[in-house]
């Protein structure tokens, strides 16, 4: 069953006359319980278009056609309010810089119950026992401490773990990735992948994954996209794609991949 | 010959702490490292965000004083590529100016060589005329790249010139580093975290980590046979797509 399907989505800014195709005609489908890849390059819209499922595009962008089913649901045709109820709970996102995703005036305890309170009405003593539950699920080695510490006290790579616990604590059924571990030392980079690997498969999550690395892409994805200027130029099981691409662009992206390996 | 040869350097930085900012301590951001570096290497120095790979890179330019140690390089010509091509190019200033800047006397001939090192790094002459936001990321490391070179320096220390580049921008950037070296017999210090890029420029690598070179060899032996526990948490670290490995 698919949970996500996304219809010749048209995203554009500026003037209806000639307008910029930040994202111009992408379908793919996400089925449940696999990772979908998003690959290209800076500005190919693969970005765009994972924030146009939770229909937060930047000011100045708006959305020239297409449709986005979330459980058969159109999305673009939702209210707001239903569209609020989604965000965060049932479809959760998770940016690539931490340091700026967290509020730096907060604690992390107090940002996580918060998120949790917002979607789920059970008081505040059970929304900390929730969080701590959380911060332990994404291997934090001192969850009782870090729950009280401020963003800024804390590592790139512990903060990302916090951003993915925040991401989880309303069970999600999708969780989008937006190049998660770019901002990451190397080594780092590698738990992380891990915990996401081993939360995916403990709490049987959807995920869109959003990275411009091919080694990511390996790793995590069961089917990838590639983007390029606001288009998929091929779209297909992971290997499929990186072993046998038949579209130029893929060929001469993996090309530039391949001399470096 | 040896173009730079630094002798136990070390170099710490005080850290603030609290609102009154008083001196909690301080951290040792370079901690004893001696190198050598050959006339025409391109000697590779990788190592993580903090490891102290950047505060050496300064050190050997003369921009950081070290604590203790010192330097010895074979020639007064030496220039820096930076990461971010955003950062490092005065927004105010035409680019052909910006590369100029790096030469002390003006000359008549200067629109000549300002021209000659556009063309080198292949952008087109009339480039000298515009600012840097008219050009792509790739475009201004290469204008950075024309600074570096006009002064026809014999080291260049490249502080992770690509890695704010998308990877096939990478390429065309590092393969015209490499002409450049072939032509001209430059010595680089490339410092990068990422082993892929310094596996495709450097015939030389030194992996620091907490302010210390724990490994150094040349890349190939380094790679195939790494020694240090950290050398191998790196290299494993490293994520391909080949399914055929």
């Amino acid at each position: 069953m698919k949970i996500l399907q996304i219809e010749d989505l048209m995203v554009y800014f500026g003037p209806q006359k000639r307008p910029l195709r930040a994202v111009d005609g992408v379908s793919f489908e996400i089925e449940r319980n696999k990772v979908f890849g998003l690959v290209g390059e800076s500005g190919s819209g693969k970005t765009l278009t994972a924030l146009s499922i939770i229909k937060l595009i930047p000011e100045g962008a708006y959305f020239a056609g297409g449709r986005i089913l979330f459980n058969e649901k159109d999305l673009l045709a939702a209210e707001d309010e239903y569209l609020r109820k989604l965000r965060g709970s049932k479809i959760s996102i998770v940016f690539q810089d931490p340091a700026s995703s967290l509020n730096p005036v907060f604690t992390v305890g107090y940002q996580i119950a918060e998120a949790i309170l917002a979607h789920q009405d059970i008081g505040t003593p059970s929304a900390v026992e929730l969080a701590l539950e959380f911060l332990r699920k994404v291997h934090i080695a001192d969850p009782k401490r870090v729950f009280h510490d401020y963003p800024h006290q804390l590592s790139g790579g512990t903060k990302q773990r916090i951003s993915i616990a925040m991401a989880l604590v309303n069970s999600p059924e999708l969780v989008i990735l937006d190049e998660p571990t770019t901002a990451l030392d190397v080594t780092i980079q590698a738990q992380i992948l891990d915990l996401l690997t081993e939360i995916r498969e403990k709490e049987k999550l959807s995920m869109l994954f959003i990275s411009h690395d091919f080694g990511i892409i390996a790793r995590m994805c069961d089917e990838v996209g590639v983007m390029y200027k606001g288009n998929m130029v091929e779209r297909g099981p992971t290997k499929q794609v990186l072993t046998s691409p038949k579209e130029p662009y893929t060929i001469s992206l993996l090309e530039s991949v391949k001399a470096f390996i | 010959m040896i173009m730079v040869k630094c002798d136990s350097l070390t170099k710490s930085f005080p850290v603030f702490k609290g609102y009154l900012k008083e001196r909690a301590g301080e951290v040792t951001a370079v901690d004893n490292v001696s190198l050598q570096i050959e006339r025409g290497e391109m000697f590779g120095l990788v190592g993580e965000s903090g490891s102290g790979k950047t505060t050496l890179g300064k050190i050997i330019l003369g921009i950081l004083k070290p604590d203790s140690g010192n330097v010895e390089l074979a020639t007064g010509r030496l220039n820096v590529i930076f990461q971010d091509p955003y950062n490092s190019l005065d927004p105010k200033m035409r680019v052909g100016d910006i590369i100029a800047e790096g030469l002390v006397v003006r000359r008549p001939e200067t629109k000549d060589r300002v021209g000659e090192a556009l063309e080198l790094v292949k952008l087109p002459r009339t480039a000298a005329t515009k600012y840097p936001h008219q050009f792509s990321g790739g475009e201004r490391q290469r204008i950075a790249i024309a600074r570096a070179v006009i002064t026809k320096p014999e080291l260049i220390v490249c502080d992770e010139p690509v890695s704010s580049l998308d990877v096939t921008v990478q390429l065309q950037i590092l393969n015209l580093l490499k002409g450049i070296q072939k032509e001209s017999g430059i010595t680089y210090l490339f410092i990068s975290h990422d082993l892929r890029v310094i596996k495709y420029m450097c015939g030389r690598v030194a992996v620091m980590k907490a302010g210390r070179i724990v490994e150094e060899n040349t890349t190939r032996s380094l790679y195939s046979t790494p020694a240090h526990p950290y050398t191998k948490l790196l290299l494993s670290s490293i994520l391909s797509y080949d399914y055929s490995r």
